[in-house]
């Protein structure tokens, strides 16, 4: 029930139901899912991070075969007008920083798919070398993952299918059905000097309100 | 005084993720107003260590890496590495095989260049030349799909001939195909090189003469775009493009223009050699027979080369006599090419700066490897 407080969803305070004990069978809130969900997963505008192989695949997938622009997925170059990033293709540890950086420049509510294996686990790459990022949920919050190498257009367009249901099973209320995990550290910062929200949170809510009024 | 700091060169970084550097090229600029004064490209940032994994892969493991260099036509990687291989163990291919590869190959340089002069027409605002050229490459990829599975990374040409035989009625469809995509090109054609906009943007854009290409090293259409007629496939002609008739496309001004449209006027040439090589394929085996798993060469080193879409594409491998490489190198075109973008941009406006980086057609994949 205290754990309930404390969420990362910026949209929660925004809302001002962040002092919510319950979200069970609030009527008001369910409606507002509805609407929520209903409206965020119609239009999900992709940015194309597309390094490698896979990039043409996500070319393919937008084009004229295809069609990209039925699931109402635009692809954008900015990362500022998108709600997902597709990161399509190998990220090496000389294009993590960007991706990361480029990755806080878009706004919440976003989320991420790891399309193809190098994105997954590094893939055909996996192994014997010296550069390759092994997947890149080791510093992104990856929603949706598609096997392949290079997964095929239908397989991506599935995927942004799979991604629409996830976004619309999401809820404002906090952590009901479908939450994001959100705790990985986006930058490889020094070990938190202050109590930082975790899941367990039994004995947290105790300590970290009565240190900020102090 | 103000007038000292007014003059300051401003230095302006383009990419990694920029829609204009195709993948992830990087370019630092110093930029007088608008005017480019330097250009510096940074790569490697697609840098997979393709090389030294292949040091740990028998000779045979390292067909799949090689489709995953240069990704918009990974047929070629695949053939000059089998050819460096078959050189270093010699190995005979069957003439059935060779003209299989033949055949992919100039299907995959239309799909490659489909490819190239559909980013040049995004580049330079004429984004329907794009969706138009895209979708002449998906019918290839199509029938890529159908020969051996893959769309994109296909591991199809193997050491001592293919991976698979052409399926029932392939060769007719393909025949079929390439007698309806003239039309499509010349579609095209007109869609791009006959638009003010695009001639506007395009003509006059990153000179570089007969002379800067052969000192510069530019191989390709990049080169043939300004006046060079260097085709291995004429120059050191392999396989069975001796049997085959075709020209060599050259441009006469250099500049984006000519590159871009050398690209699409191959692609007719690629019709020509695909239908010629139909008739001319005989029936027999697809590989040849008692080649091992563990490919040993003897020791030494062999150097293949071919004509890929970007220009000369080398492998060079030496072997200690095990069954794994000692050193596997690419020797990538599109490389050499990009590298040509910090003469070129210079004293260009920032807006042109895509379109030469575009017309020199870099693939990042096989820039970094």
């Amino acid at each position: 029930m205290a754990s309930l407080g404390k969420t990362d969803s910026a949209s929660d305070s925004a809302l001002g139901y962040s002092t919510l004990e319950s979200g069970v069978g609030n009527v008001i809130l369910t409606s507002a899912d509805a609407l929520l969900g209903w409206s965020r997963g119609q239009s999900l505008w992709a940015f194309p991070m597309g390094t490698a192989c896979c990039a043409m695949e996500l070319i393919a997938a937008s084009f004229s075969k295809f069609d990209f622009d039925r699931l109402g997925v635009f692809p954008r170059q900015g990362p500022r007008h998108t709600d997902v990033m597709i990161v399509a293709g190998t990220i090496t540890e000389k294009m993590k920083p960007v991706v990361i950086r480029l990755y806080e420049q878009m706004a919440e509510p976003k989320w991420v798919i790891a399309m193809g294996n190098c994105a997954i686990s590094g893939g055909i790459f996996y192994y014997d070398t010296y550069s390759v990022v092994r997947g890149v949920d080791q510093f992104l919050p990856v929603d949706v993952y598609i096997a392949g190498c290079p997964p095929r257009p239908e397989s991506l367009q599935d995927g942004i299918v799979q991604l629409r249901n996830l976004v619309r099973a999401e809820s404002v209320s906090p952590g009901v059905r479908y939450r994001r995990r959100t705790e990985i550290p986006l930058r490889t910062a020094p070990a938190p000097t202050t109590p930082a929200p975790a899941e367990p949170a039994s004995a947290a809510p105790a300590s970290a309100p009565s240190k900020d009024p102090a | 005084m103000p007038d000292q700091e007014f003059n300051q060169e401003l230095v302006v970084n383009v990419g990694p993720q920029h829609p204009s550097t195709h993948g992830v090229g990087r370019i630092l600029l110093n930029l007088d107003g608008d005017i480019v004064r330097k250009a510096e490209l940074i790569i490697g940032h697609l840098h997979r260590g393709i090389e030294k994994m292949a040091e740990n892969r028998t000779y045979l493991q390292v067909v799949p890496l090689t489709d995953r260099l240069d990704y918009v036509g990974s047929m070629y990687a695949n053939w000059a590495y089998c050819r460096a291989v078959e050189k270093a163990a010699a190995i005979d291919v069957p003439e059935r095989a060779e003209y299989l590869r033949v055949i992919v190959c100039e299907m995959q340089r239309i799909a490659s260049h489909m490819m190239s002069v559909g980013s040049s027409g995004a580049d330079s605002g004429a984004f329907t030349v794009f969706v138009y050229a895209f979708d002449l490459r998906e019918r290839i990829v199509e029938l890529f799909e159908q020969l051996c599975g893959a769309r994109l990374t296909y591991s199809y040409v193997r050491p001592g001939g293919v991976a698979f035989d052409a399926p029932d009625g392939w060769a007719d469809a393909v025949l079929a195909e390439m007698r309806k995509l003239p039309t499509g090109l010349e579609e095209l054609d007109k869609l791009l090189f006959g638009n003010v906009i695009a001639r506007g943007r395009l003509k006059g854009v990153g000179i570089m003469s007969t002379e800067q290409a052969i000192a510069w090293g530019a191989t390709g259409p990049v080169a043939r775009g300004s006046g060079v007629a260097l085709d291995i496939r004429r120059q050191d002609a392999y396989s069975v493009y001796p049997r085959i008739g075709f020209d060599v496309v050259v441009g006469d001004n250099g500049d984006a223009y000519d590159r871009a449209r050398c690209r699409l006027l191959e692609c007719f040439e690629s019709v020509r050699i695909i239908e010629q090589a139909i008739t001319q394929m005989p029936e027999g085996p697809i590989l040849t027979d008692g080649i091992p798993r563990l490919i040993a060469p003897p020791k030494g080193d062999a150097y293949a080369r071919i004509e890929s879409a970007r220009g000369t594409l080398g492998v060079y491998t030496v072997s200690d006599g095990g069954a794994k490489p000692y050193r596997v190198h690419f020797r990538s075109p599109a490389f050499c090419n990009v590298s040509l973008i910090s003469r070129l941009a210079p004293s260009h406006v920032l807006s042109d700066l895509g379109v030469i980086l575009g017309s020199l057609d870099p693939v990042f994949g096989e820039v970094d490897r």
